[in-house]
């Protein structure tokens, strides 16, 4: 057996308790925001089997509006031994959320760590939407005078890119749409159960900026979503089957983020340097992989950042990406087996990682064949990203 | 070097009145940028040591740190690099718009540094990667405060 590397988060951490909202459209919450985080925790402790007040820290991405020191009071929790906020990036950040909690409670920092999203689009702002501003400067100068306005214009160009660069054609995207809405047709809680997607749907459903058609983008939506993260020595000191953190990466290749599209690596997920990282921590490799979890801000992402991670060439997308070789249980690859963001939730991809934990515990509606390694992929295409390896303790 | 496309474009905008209007950050970063296209310029940094260019502008050079890049008057022609054909309108200005193309266009003659605009002309054709194009630029005097954009057609 290869050496681990001294520096790990290899099995050092593992998730306890996962525990989400009811999840609703956007805007259709009856909830303000601050009171789902608060469900999806005391939801995630209730599975855990773990007093609340035991929570010793806090961690969150996309500048999390549910702040930890409101949390803290609330919850009555004895002390807050850690906060933690991923930088940048936006939906890149759910499993650097994760990996961070994961650091903490794996080096003494704090002993158990809630990670998670909340959001209220009906009380804040939309993802999607344009801002109001009358002036604009930075980043955003180059690009919201030329209507590139919102994600689907901002990421549309580096899909096109790659589709040039690697002859995919839209089928591939289709086949990613595909898989979410097949899943959630097993999932009572997505939103999309019922709503079955065919092919000619797919087709003739409308563009919202080519390549993209209306099913290539993610839903808008409210919810929240969280884990329960301790160490190694505590994990079988709760209720349920702890689902180990194998590796994490997150971050970005040189000058991805730079900006007016200038990442020499365009047509890109940005995952060249975060899958070797990855695998190299987890000490595993693609084909060990039982189920994807991979955020679909957008279909096309999913496939640039699946090739990344090793699952197949560029070239060979095209064949790949079927929909039998991306459902569960059979598939080659079972891809989103929840929903995830186009058919279950957008909960800005945490609802990723607890279907990932879901398929360790062996308690998905979509079980994939092989679930002691579940890998989740955070935001393609957004700088930092991050990515998630989850195991069994037969994998450990 | 007045570039003598100024007078070519036929409407005075390519997108409606309201989208948000470009200024300099508060630092003054871009604020060559900007001038630059006011003047019928279009002005790209390239550091004073390595001569490596760069676009968005920043305060140092990316490849050998030297401080504060040059600013280069440079032609505005270049290359489609990647393209898109917006359908759904993100913001309320361009609801009844549309569709539009949005070009990213690559400068071989400033380091292939990149930058997006529109796509001048029917915005149902055709778009192929790697089309050569010429910039337009888009003058705004009468706006609060006045602007210029750089558009693109095909050369």
């Amino acid at each position: 057996m290869p050496l681990k590397p001294k520096r790990s988060l290899r099995g050092k951490a593992a998730i306890v308790g996962l525990g989400e909202t009811v999840y609703y459209k956007h805007g259709k919450s009856p909830f303000g925001e601050f009171e789902l985080a608060l469900q999806a925790i005391l939801a995630a402790c209730k599975d855990a089997g773990l007093d609340p007040h035991e929570i010793d820290g806090f961690s969150g991405y996309s500048d999390e509006r549910s702040d930890s020191t409101r949390l803290a009071s609330a919850l009555g929790i004895h002390r807050m031994r850690t906060s933690l906020m991923q930088w940048g990036g936006g939906g890149g950040g759910c499993c650097a959320a994760v990996a961070n909690a994961a650091a903490a409670v794996s080096t003494g920092m704090a002993d158990c760590v809630v990670a998670f999203r909340s959001l209220a689009q009906g009380q804040f702002g939309r993802f999607g939407a344009a801002g109001s501003d009358s002036t604009i400067s930075g980043e955003k100068s180059y690009l919201m005078p030329y209507g590139i306005l919102a994600p689907p214009t901002r990421f549309a160009m580096r899909i096109r890119r790659f589709m040039h660069e690697h002859k995919l054609e839209q089928k591939a995207l289709r086949a990613v749409a595909m898989a979410s809405y097949h899943h959630a047709q097993a999932n009572p809680r997505a939103l999309m159960n019922g709503k079955p997607l065919t092919e000619n749907q797919y087709d003739e459903s409308r563009w919202i900026v080519e390549p993209l058609h209306l099913f290539d983008c993610c839903m808008e939506n409210d919810g929240a979503a969280a884990v329960i993260v301790v160490s190694e020595e505590r994990a079988k000191k709760f209720k349920q089957k702890p689902a180990y953190i194998m590796g994490a990466a997150t971050g970005a290749s040189h000058r991805f983020g730079a900006m007016a599209h200038n990442s020499p690596n365009y047509g890109s997920a940005d995952f060249e340097t975060l899958a070797p990282d990855l695998f190299n921590m987890a000490d595993l490799s693609p084909s060990d992989v039982g189920s994807v979890q991979c955020y679909e801000n957008f279909t096309g992402g999913v496939v640039m950042a699946l090739a990344e991670h090793g699952f197949f060439k560029p070239e060979e997308a095209n064949n790949f990406l079927r929909l039998e070789n991306l459902i569960a249980p059979n598939g080659f690859l079972p891809l989103n087996t929840s929903g995830g963001n186009l058919a279950e939730c957008y909960v800005h991809g945490f609802e990723l990682i607890v279907e990932a934990t879901r398929q360790i515990r062996g308690t998905s509606t979509s079980q994939a064949k092989r679930n002691d390694v579940a890998l989740v992929i955070g935001g393609p295409m957004v700088s930092p990203t991050s990515n998630l390896l989850l195991g069994s303790e037969e994998v450990l | 070097m007045k570039n003598d496309l100024t007078l070519n474009l036929t409407s005075n905008r390519y997108l409606p009145k309201g989208l948000p209007i470009p200024v300099p950050e508060a630092d003054g970063l871009s604020e060559p940028y900007w001038q630059g296209l006011k003047e019928g310029l279009l002005k790209v940094q390239r550091c004073v040591k390595c001569e490596t260019w760069q676009f968005a502008p920043e305060w140092i050079c990316h490849r050998c740190h030297e401080i504060h890049p040059d600013w280069v008057t440079v032609r505005p022609k270049g290359r489609i690099y990647s393209w898109e054909r917006v359908w759904h309108p993100a913001h309320t200005v361009i609801r009844n718009y549309g569709p539009y193309l949005a070009v990213l266009v690559e400068l071989p003659e400033a380091g292939h540094v990149r930058m997006i605009g529109n796509l001048l002309g029917d915005p149902l054709q055709d778009v192929v990667i790697g089309q050569e194009v010429v910039g337009i630029f888009e003058h705004h005097p009468e706006e609060l405060p006045p602007y210029s954009l750089l558009q693109w057609r095909l050369a």
